[in-house]
């Protein structure tokens, strides 16, 4: 009778357990990945201190919201917000600044090299153009054996001159340009790309799409305190 | 091996690779509600498959659906191999859906985004397996 009863119960009682196990397991596992929400400190946005104005910034000063980006050229998320950012920048106009650091990572083969190909195109001015170009064609380059072929072919298409090109994405100024950035991701604790600050609290990545990133714009326009604009 | 034993031997292995299905579509569907799968930081490929539209359904993880059908599968299976015989169809069905989504999904990684995961393909092989096994276990009649 005993027996009979437990082979009658004992599936229930396996798969109900299984149940439990697949939640609490699932449930501290979404716990333990559920990074803190970084912040940059208020003192680091001061010119020179590797805040919003040490990056490269595009809108205005007085812009009630700043959103600070660390990037990678080759990481496909990051290409994926680089047309909405465009857009929400073109909607929100004065009212929102855009910085871009560079965080290129090591797993992404000529991540460094772009980011050296963007600081080459800066220092003749035309960094965002850069920055542009290369997001909309990643899925060329990051797979091209010879990507400083490529890169030359866009400094070209940007009307740069390619010799000094050329010879600025070897210099040490492009380099410590970069390097300074990922010194700086490594303080605020960046990890990934793309990490988005916006008026210095980190936006959640599950946040990290266009309707997302407006909706954490609109809550700091809304809120007009930094201190409590974003997720 | 009488038909009865083997049929049992079949539902037990088929309700074990359920539970690694588990714990891998467990993993992924975290990933997913994390946002840690549209950020880069491990595999790029990883990334670009996880990170596509592809792999959420109505802004649900795909995976999310993936510990649903693998919870299932390890329920029906073990069922079965208690003699529930209705338990029997709704395996069968449940892993013919699931072998139909993995094609589906292969295809997308294929031929669309050009890049496969791997916790995608060790999934892949799980369904694979529990399909034979649905193919394999003797009919009761």
């Amino acid at each position: 009778m005993r027996f009979f009863l437990m082979k009658r119960y004992l599936p229930f009682v396996i798969v109900a357990a299984v149940a439990l196990a697949t939640l609490v397991s699932g449930a501290m596992l979404y716990r333990a990945k559920r990074l803190p929400a970084l912040t940059i400190p208020e003192n680091s946005m001061a010119p020179g201190a590797g805040g919003a104005e040490s990056g490269h910034v595009r809108g205005r000063a007085d812009a009630s919201v700043t959103i600070i980006e660390f990037g990678d050229f080759q990481c496909p998320p990051c290409a994926n917000l680089s047309e909405p950012i465009n857009q929400l920048e073109r909607d929100y106009g004065a009212r929102l600044r855009f910085v871009f650091r560079h965080f290129p990572l090591p797993n992404h083969q000529h991540a460094r090299e772009a980011a050296l190909a963007s600081e080459a195109a800066s220092l003749q001015g035309r960094f965002w153009e850069m920055h542009d170009l290369l997001y909309r064609e990643q899925s060329v380059w990051s797979k091209a054996p010879d990507v400083r072929t490529l890169f030359n072919a866009y400094a070209g298409m940007l009307g740069l001159n390619i010799d000094r090109f050329k010879k600025d994405m070897e210099s040490e100024q492009a380099k410590a340009r970069v390097e300074s950035d990922e010194q700086q991701a490594t303080t605020h604790g960046v990890r990934t790309t793309p990490t988005i600050f916006i008026n210095n609290h980190q936006v959640s990545p599950a946040y990290l799409n266009p309707a997302g990133l407006r909706g954490s714009i609109d809550a700091a326009l809304g809120a007009r305190t930094p201190a409590s604009s974003t997720q | 091996m009488n038909t009865s034993r083997f049929r049992i031997i079949l539902y037990t292995l088929a309700a074990i690779i359920s539970l690694a299905g588990l714990a891998d579509a467990t993993y992924l569907t975290v990933q997913g509600l994390t946002g840690e799968t549209l950020v880069c930081g491990g595999s790029p490929d990883c990334f670009r498959v996880l990170g596509s539209s592809y792999a959420r359904v109505a802004g649900i993880p795909v995976a999310a659906f993936g510990t649903l059908a693998y919870f299932g599968v390890f329920s029906f299976a073990t069922f079965a191999a208690f003699g529930y015989a209705r338990a029997r169809a709704f395996l069968t069905l449940t892993v013919g859906t699931m072998f139909l989504a993995t094609l589906w999904l292969l295809y997308v990684q294929a031929f669309v985004l050009h890049a496969f995961c791997r916790y995608c393909l060790f999934s892949a092989a799980l369904v694979f397996g529990l399909s034979a096994i649905a193919v394999l276990v003797p009919s009761s009649r």
